[in-house]
Parts: structure tokens; C-alpha cells; sequence
């Protein structure tokens, strides 16, 4: 884990390693914690996947920090959500809105089988701060089942995550899907 | 010929019940293809779509796939999205630019964006003798019979005869001076942005639920109740919370009897408004800035005529669903007898402060995105009566609420006082339905 000593050095230790193709060595300068990290984040993500496939709504809205930002948008050519046409752009409260929607006994849609199966990988750090916060870029795939049609979601993630005492908390989950310019066949009903 | 194979359809559409095959029976929806959706005025897009001449957005109109292009007389052209010479789509994109000039991908044909001939490939040496030609008009991308705009709003028909579009939107037209009024420079350009959803069921069973104002409370009962839940919270919390909590929590607070209070207005070829104000003109400063704005722009008088026009829908019938109040409209393209496109936008009113964009904002990314948590169960009801209806557990849809009981003044079928769930705009767009249907020989 991160610890302050590290973090304060200038040009920290290049972790090197044999599988690293040479475009990659770059990110590791700014990643003074490199293997560490990685782990950390790479297990941060696969825990998300399994809350969010789970369906412990609460526990996924407790991964955001208070300030955190759920977003989806239309177009990978968007820089924010603040005041554009988004998918998802979801503050806490919004996802706590989500989350009773779908727990209500007449989410008539809800009534249904339906699950979902995230795969996430190809886990990047993108940016590692002194302070220990972190970017990183991940790639996702998800089957989701609704009675008896299966519809498949793809893209990347860019997770913005703030170190705390209790591990990571998202401070912006940016989700880019492949498909989000097609046509939806129903809609989304929870957070991909 | 198709229709000899459908029974008498005036036979299909009482005054107030329907039979279920109008809306599951293939025959009968190739039918509806052919006399209305590609006969009357249907909405193509808005002209900010377009800015530069070459821009286009392709647009299904019925079963025919068409292109909206401006010109570089800067007119806006609608075309058979076709290649004269072997029927290769021109644009193969949803939306772009074709530059000088469109150029068909098979053969290299060329033609002017507004269909005309430019130029085939050794035109001579190949077409010499032959009938085909610049000279022949059926060389062009063949245009749409009528092409016209209102307030910037899009509308093509694939038909010549048949009634003007302003004198076709009638009463309903006022969708889209709401939307344009609310501007205080009187225009809206649109949001570079377009979601598109698929229903798996009907066209008609979309329309209908437009101006259901019975449904809201019971569809929409769990959204409605977690949003007001969560409004609860913030309000105790911060004192305040934003509109857009309000947008979903009034979807269970305006309980059933309260729809009532609400009123539809039902009018010729199908249109109806659904009166109904959502609580939009609160008096927080952003609102009372815009509201300054206005009256500046038009006068006071004027700015209040504008500001207490009473819209929750109009709908434009057989196509389009406007929310003027929040500058969004759905537009209805039909795939199959089954199956259903809306493709929603939202409009920026030029000249108005940034909030008052930003409000309708969160309207359409929470109530009209693929995220919705409203269309979400309305599209599994949707799903479900076209499932039902496919079934033999009965010939006929109801409209009977508050049959016998609208009021009829000049053409206008008004629901009477308190009576604003009544089924009246379901029996005002069957009736127009089978005007159009059995209209022809
Ligand atoms: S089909 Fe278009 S040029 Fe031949
Ligand atoms: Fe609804």
C-alpha cells in the first residue's frame, strides 16, 4: 500500500517489468507504487462487478465517495457530464433513487427474471497522485439476462478513485460503451 | 392486391372499442404504412440538425428510408434515400455530411443535394442511345412529394395531394410555438444528441399511452415513491431539493383523482393535448431571471401568455409526442407490426439563461434517456398488451372510460370538467385511424 514517504519522491523507482511493452514504461513513472497498485485496484474493480452482479445496490452506492459521480455519456467525445445529454449521471442520491425504484414491489419491470454477468480487464493505472488517488482504465463486457433475451454491453471504464482509510471510494466512474450510440432494445434499469 | 385479403376495416374501429387485430395483424399494419404514415405529414427533423449545406440525417417514414439534406441554397431537402441507377442507399450513415455533392458507393454516380443528376461516369460513351439520362428526371434522387417546416420543425409527405401541414398540425401546431415562444428569441436549435429506444410492441399502443393520464400513478408508482423518498431526505437535509426530484416524485404525489383535474383536448386527424403543468415555474431566482429575460423580449403581457401556456403533451398523431414546456419531442418510427423506434431530442431555447436549459436537461437524461427510470415500465406494459392482444382472450381493446360523456364544440372533443382520464384522445386517434384506413377505394 501506498505509504506517504514513497509518494513525496520526485522520480520514483521504475518498476520493470518483462511483459511490459516499452509505451507502457511511461505510466509506471507516474505509478510509484506500481505493482501495488495494480493489485489494488485490479481487486477494487472485480469487487465492484460482484456487488454490482449481486444486486447489493447499497454496497455498489457505498463504493462512490460522498461526492462521487456516476456517468455514462452518449458520446466518448464528451469531457463532462455538467450539462450535457448523459445516459447515466448520477450522484448518490440519484443512484439511491435507483436503488428504491428497484427495490419497490412495483417496479413492474423488476418482476422478471433478470440478472447480469460483468466481465472487467485489460486494467490500466492511468495515474497514480502523491496523496494515493488513482486513474485507471479498465474494459468491461456484460451479459444481462431479462426473461428470455440476452443483450450484451461493452466498453471502458475510467475510474477517478480517492484513497481512504477504508481503501478506494470512485470520486467519477466514467463509462464508455461501444453500443452507446445504438439503438436500445428496452432500456438500462441499473448502472452497467 | 394486399387489401382483399383484410376484411371491411371500418368493421375494426367502434367509437368506443377496437378489435385487438389493429394491432397485431401484419396485413393490416402494411396497410397503415401505406395509407397514413406514408401519406401525411410526418416529422423529419429540426433544420439545426442541418446547419452546413451537404449535412444530413437519415429518417424512416414509413417503410421508405429517406434522407433530410440541406441544400446549398440553403433549403432543407427530404429524398429517397435510393440510387436511381441500380437502388443503392446513398447515405449509408446515420447522419453527416456528403460534402458537394452525394456520390452513390456502387457505380459513382453523383447528384446535387437536392437529388438532381450531376454526373454519371462516362456518361456518354455509356448512356449515348440509351433512354437513360440527364435529361431523364427518373435519374434523380426521386425528393418527397412535400417537403415543409414549422417554426424549424421538419415535416415531409410522400403524398401530393392532401392537406397543407399548417392546415394538418391545426390546433396542434401550438406544440411547437410553446417550445419556440419559451425562446425569447423565439427559436430553439437542438441538442446534438438523439436516444433512441426500441419498444417491442405496437405503434399505436406508444400514442395511446401518451395521454393516459390514469396510468402515471400506477406505472409509475415505485419511481415516483423513491424519488419522493429521496426528495424527503434532501429537503431536511439541505432545505432544498433540486426540481428534478420533483419531475419523478410528481408521477406518484399527483395520485389518480388529481389526473383528473387535468384536461384533453382531442382534435382533428388524430391530435390531442393533454393539458397539466409539472410545477415548471417555481419562483427561485434562475426562474425569475428567465422570466425577466422574457418580458424584456416580449413584453409582460405577452411573457405571461407565453409562461401560463397549460401543456404536459401534445400529440401529433401518427408520429410525433411533444413536451413543449421542456423542449423535448419523441418522434414514432414504426420497424414492424411489433416493434417500435422513438427517437427522442431535446431543444436548447436560444437566448435563455443556462438554468432554465439545464433544468429540461435533467427532465430528458432522467425521464427520456436508455437509463429512464419512467419509459421503463411503461415499455414492459407496452410489451405485455402487445403480447396480450396477440392472444384469443378476447376481440377487443376498451375506451370506454367516460365514453358518452366528452363535450363537442367546433370539431374539438374536450373532456368534460374532472374527467381528464377519460379514454377520449384513444377514441379521437382510432377514428382518425379509420378515416385514413378506409378513405380509399
Ligand atoms: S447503384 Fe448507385 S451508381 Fe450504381
Ligand atoms: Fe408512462
Amino acid at each position: 500500500m501506498a505509504t506517504k514517504s514513497k509518494a513525496k519522491k520526485k522520480s520514483p523507482v521504475k518498476t520493470v517489468r518483462r511483459d511490459r511493452a516499452p509505451a507502457r514504461v511511461k505510466s509506471a513513472v507516474q505509478r510509484p507504487n506500481g505493482r501495488d497498485t495494480q493489485h489494488a485496484v485490479e481487486q477494487f474493480l472485480y469487487r465492484q462487478a460482484e456487488i454490482l452482479d449481486g444486486k447489493r445496490w447499497q454496497d455498489y452506492i457505498d463504493l462512490f465517495a460522498e461526492d462521487g459521480v456516476y456517468w455514462m455519456p452518449p458520446d466518448p467525445s464528451h469531457t463532462t457530464w455538467d450539462g450535457m445529454p448523459a445516459i447515466f449521471a448520477e450522484d448518490r442520491n440519484l443512484m439511491t433513487v435507483r436503488m428504491k425504484r428497484v427495490l419497490h414491489p412495483d417496479a413492474w419491470s423488476q418482476r422478471p427474471l433478470w440478472g447480469t454477468n460483468h466481465v472487467v480487464g485489460n486494467v490500466v493505472i492511468e495515474k497514480e497522485s502523491p496523496n494515493g488517488d488513482v486513474v485507471a482504465r479498465s474494459r468491461f463486457h456484460m451479459l444481462e439476462l431479462r426473461r428470455d433475451d440476452i443483450r450484451h454491453f461493452a466498453g471502458r471504464y475510467v475510474h477517478h478513485l480517492r484513497k481512504t482509510r477504508d481503501g478506494f471510494r470512485i470520486k467519477l466512474q466514467r463509462v464508455d460503451m461501444t453500443n452507446a450510440q445504438a439503438a436500445y432494445d428496452y432500456v438500462l434499469q441499473v448502472w452497467v | 392486391m394486399l387489401q382483399e385479403n383484410v376484411a371491411d376495416l371500418s368493421k375494426y374501429v367502434e367509437p368506443d372499442r377496437v378489435r385487438r387485430e389493429v394491432y397485431t395483424d401484419a396485413q393490416i399494419y402494411e396497410l397503415e404504412m401505406q395509407r397514413i404514415h406514408e401519406k401525411v405529414w410526418i416529422y423529419c427533423g429540426h433544420e439545426s440538425q442541418v446547419p452546413q449545406p451537404g449535412d444530413y440525417y437519415t429518417v424512416q417514414i414509413g417503410r421508405q428510408p429517406m434522407v433530410m439534406v440541406r441544400g446549398k441554397d440553403r433549403k432543407v431537402h427530404v429524398l429517397y434515400n435510393r440510387c436511381p441507377h441500380r437502388g443503392n442507399m446513398i447515405c449509408g450513415d446515420r447522419h453527416g455530411s456528403a460534402g458537394e455533392f452525394f456520390r452513390c458507393s456502387y457505380h459513382a454516380w453523383t447528384f446535387h443535394h437536392d437529388g438532381k443528376l450531376r454526373s454519371i461516369p462516362m456518361m456518354d460513351s455509356g448512356y449515348q442511345g440509351t433512354r437513360w439520362g440527364r435529361d431523364n428526371p427518373d435519374c434523380n434522387m426521386k425528393p418527397a412529394a412535400r417537403v415543409a417546416a414549422y417554426r424549424g420543425f421538419v415535416f415531409a409527405s410522400l403524398v401530393a395531394d392532401g392537406p397543407d401541414l399548417v392546415e394538418f398540425l391545426g390546433r396542434s401546431k401550438i406544440a411547437f410555438d410553446d417550445i419556440c415562444d419559451r425562446s425569447p428569441e423565439g427559436e430553439v436549435e437542438v441538442v446534438p444528441n438523439c436516444f433512441r429506444v426500441v419498444q417491442r410492441s405496437n405503434w399505436k399502443i406508444f400514442l395511446e399511452n401518451q395521454l393516459d393520464a390514469l396510468h402515471p400513478s400506477v406505472t409509475h408508482q415505485s419511481t415516483g415513491r423513491a424519488a419522493r423518498e429521496v426528495e424527503i431526505e434532501i429537503e431536511k437535509r439541505t432545505g432544498h431539493a433540486p426540481l428534478s426530484y420533483h419531475m419523478l416524485s410528481a408521477f406518484a404525489t399527483v395520485t389518480i383523482d388529481k389526473w383528473d383535474a387535468f384536461q384533453t383536448l382531442n382534435y382533428p386527424y388524430g391530435h390531442c393535448i393533454l393539458t397539466g403543468y409539472m410545477g415548471l415555474r417555481p419562483k427561485d431566482p434562475d426562474t425569475l431571471e428567465y422570466e425577466r429575460v422574457l418580458a424584456k423580449a416580449y413584453g409582460e403581457k405577452r411573457k405571461e401568455e407565453i409562461l401560463s401556456t397549460n401543456i404536459h403533451h401534445v400529440l401529433i398523431y401518427p408520429g410525433l409526442s411533444v413536451q413543449s414546456p421542456l423542449q423535448q419531442l419523441r418522434a414514432v418510427r414504426p420497424l414492424g407490426v411489433d416493434k417500435t423506434l422513438t427517437e427522442i431530442w431535446h431543444f436548447r431555447l436560444k437566448g435563455a439563461p443556462e438554468p432554465i436549459y439545464r433544468r429540461a436537461l435533467a427532465y430528458y437524461n432522467l425521464v427520456n434517456s436508455p437509463s429512464t427510470m419512467i419509459n421503463a415500465d411503461d415499455l414492459e406494459n407496452f410489451w405485455k398488451c402487445h403480447s396480450g392482444l396477440a392472444s384469443n382472450g378476447g376481440d377487443w381493446v376498451s375506451f370506454h372510460r367516460h365514453y358518452g360523456r366528452d363535450l363537442e364544440k367546433g370539431g374539438v372533443v374536450e373532456t368534460g370538467p374532472n374527467m381528464g382520464t377519460s379514454e377520449a384522445p384513444m377514441r379521437n386517434q382510432m377514428k382518425a385511424w379509420a378515416q385514413y384506413m378506409t378513405a380509399e377505394k
